[in-house]
């Protein structure tokens, strides 16, 4: 071993910086977490601090506030995943089904591009695009007699930031069904036309099943990460009036660790996030791969 | 199925159609009956319902931007331009905390790159080989990262700590190496670089990192192609860390810039006398504001979407 080592000496070179950062920005982080059971202050640092045992996480809980978070934050990803994981898989069958390639491929292209557009715009775009004063959308939610100022509706929040999601990411997320759909043996097809089947029971019989095991990953994916809805949209979409809805552990975060300087607070409760977080990836893949054999690992 | 057919598959181009190759047009999988030809107009309806939804709200801010004030102002733009002028982007231009963003994201999303696609290429060729002694509890290091974090405060900790608060590094370090983007090179380096061709390289005497630069890396230009737009994108379209880190406006990201503009409306047009007038150019410099912004993006765009759906493939193969 000492050999094979020193034989490719230039690889282990090569590691030295890239596991350097994963250590400095990744592990060390991680370690940092033990203020969350200390009483952080920046005189005595992160070892020196006294401990203060799970005062924080009580601290938490204690405030009724903790309750509104939990139940925002999950209601939210719980929302997002309801609507939007079958959105990409219709429009992935749907697309299949397609022979016009003109057609075809102006619906992807156009419907991969708002991928690319960064949330502070999205988030931009949703405000003057609902503005009651300058918005188009305004106009046509009055026309239906709606309150047009969704984004001052806490009881809007979810449906605002849940359907921009689906339209910003439905195409391109459909891209990974196409390939599964592409990857189907064509002898299949050829079954279920001589058959006789229709178009609907051969998606039913042949297409399902095709991308049945990537449906499953994504799902695993889509579920584990249910706590970890982002920062960045949720926070840029609050405002005064509709903060009953919109505030989310992230943001909650950020607000009494940046903002209020409450490190350890902070720090509990987004480990209380994470920590939840990975029991349910853990759990979802274990319960994937009883039920249908396949799982992220 | 190869690779090459998947990603085609996934674009809608059957892959590359070589002029010179006869045409293999795929069969209609199955007989269209009537209710199959009610079936497909229902595809086709929903299709366009939602080329429409994706759309239109793309169509009327571009078409805002290129309006007048008061049209904007008084929401009578739709999906073409009313009293067409550049004003708009007069002012846009104008403006200098935009043209500093502007000039900072170039800046972050250039560096950025070539210091993220550096340090994942080092770790990922690496772990490509088998012989790399301790390689799966690398890998399970790298991985590990993907499903938990240290979490806001620590990083932030780690990051003050380093001395890194309101300088361009706390900017790009911190989430320069993205374990997807590892993984994905890894991938590459595995199923696409002949094992045949390092035995050459060793007996011609080549050493790995000479092997590496010679032999790899050319080899790889679409997987350098595929990281260096994921982490490009993210880095221009990214404010989160410029958010957190950073102080000095000088230093503010576009991103970050366009949030105060256009989100907290710190409104960039309030020194003109008229106050109306203020509002309605205010009102129209967010549309074209984020037009500009966006170009960048969308210049690279068709590159970027065949790229990209390169990305999502070679991530999905089983390393």
């Amino acid at each position: 071993m000492k050999d094979r080592v020193k034989r490719h000496w230039q690889l282990y070179l090569l590691l030295v910086l890239p596991v350097a950062y994963f250590v400095i920005f990744q592990y060390i982080p991680m370690a940092n977490n033990v203020i969350a059971f200390k009483d952080y202050n920046v005189v005595q640092g992160i070892w020196g601090s006294p401990w203060a045992g799970l005062d924080h996480f009580e601290r938490f809980f204690a405030n009724p506030v903790a309750w509104d978070l939990i139940r925002n934050t999950l209601m939210l990803s719980l929302y997002g995943f309801l609507a939007g994981f079958p959105v990409p898989i219709i429009l992935a069958l749907a697309l299949n089904e397609v022979r016009a390639r003109f057609f075809k491929r102006t619906v992807q292209m156009v419907t991969y591009a708002p991928h690319f557009i960064s949330t502070v715009i999205v988030v931009s775009m949703l405000i003057l695009i609902f503005s009651p004063r300058i918005g188009f959308m305004a106009d046509f939610l009055g026309f239906f007699g709606m309150d047009s100022n969704l984004l001052a509706q806490p009881d809007a929040f979810r449906s605002v930031y849940v359907w921009s999601d689906i339209w910003q990411t439905a195409g391109y997320s459909a891209i990974i069904y196409m390939a599964a759909l592409a990857g189907i043996d064509p002898s299949l097809y050829e079954a279920a036309r001589l058959d006789g089947a229709s178009r609907l029971r051969k998606i039913w019989h042949v297409d399902l099943p095709g991308i049945a095991p990537t449906v499953v990953v994504v799902m695993v994916l889509s579920v584990g990460s249910v706590m970890a809805i982002g920062f960045e949209k949720a926070f840029l979409l609050q405002n005064p009036l509709n903060l009953s809805t919109a505030e989310i552990i992230a943001t909650y975060t950020y607000k009494i660790g940046l903002l209020n300087a409450d490190f350890s607070l902070a720090t509990a409760v987004g480990l209380f996030n994470s920590v939840i977080n990975l029991i349910l990836l853990l759990v979802v893949n274990t319960v994937s791969k009883r039920v249908t054999g396949n799982g992220l690992w | 199925m190869t690779l090459e057919t998947a990603t085609g598959a996934a674009l809608g181009t059957e892959p590359e159609s070589e002029p010179n190759r006869p045409k293999r047009r795929r069969p209609t999988p199955v007989q269209d009956t009537p209710v199959d030809r009610i079936f497909m107009v229902g595809v086709y309806i929903l299709l366009t319902t939602f080329l429409l939804i994706v759309l239109i709200p793309l169509i009327n801010i571009l078409a805002s931007s290129f309006s007048s004030p008061a049209a904007v102002s008084g929401g009578r733009v739709f999906l073409w331009p009313v009293d067409f002028t550049f004003v708009g982007y007069e002012a846009v231009l104008g403006n200098k905390a935009v043209l500093t963003g502007f000039g900072n994201s170039l800046f972050y999303a250039i560096v950025g790159t070539i210091v993220s696609v550096t340090l994942t290429v080092m770790i990922a060729y690496p772990l490509s080989r088998s012989e790399l002694v301790g390689r799966k509890v690398l890998i399970g290091g790298v991985l590990f990262t993907m499903l938990f974090s240290g979490g806001l405060i620590p990083t932030y900790m780690v990051v003050r700590a380093l001395g890194l608060l309101d300088t361009r590094w706390a900017i790009i370090l911190p989430a320069a190496v993205g374990a997807w983007q590892v993984l994905i090179a890894m991938t590459f380096f595995r199923s696409s670089i002949p094992g045949e061709l390092y035995e050459a390289a060793q007996l011609d005497g080549a050493s790995d990192l000479r092997f590496l630069w010679s032999v790899v890396l050319p080899l790889s230009k679409p997987l350098l192609a595929v990281i260096a737009l994921m982490y490009g994108i993210g880095q221009w379209n990214s404010y989160f860390s410029a958010l957190i880190y950073l102080r000095s406006e000088e230093l503010y990201p576009l991103q970050l810039v366009l949030r105060n503009i256009l989100i907290v409306n710190n409104s960039a047009g309030t020194n003109l006398a008229d106050q109306l007038a203020a509002q309605q150019m205010a009102d129209l410099m967010k549309f074209s504001l984020i037009v500009i912004s966006t170009v960048p993006v969308l210049l690279v765009y068709p590159f970027v979407a065949r790229h990209f759906t390169k990305g999502v493939m070679l991530g999905s193969v089983k390393g």
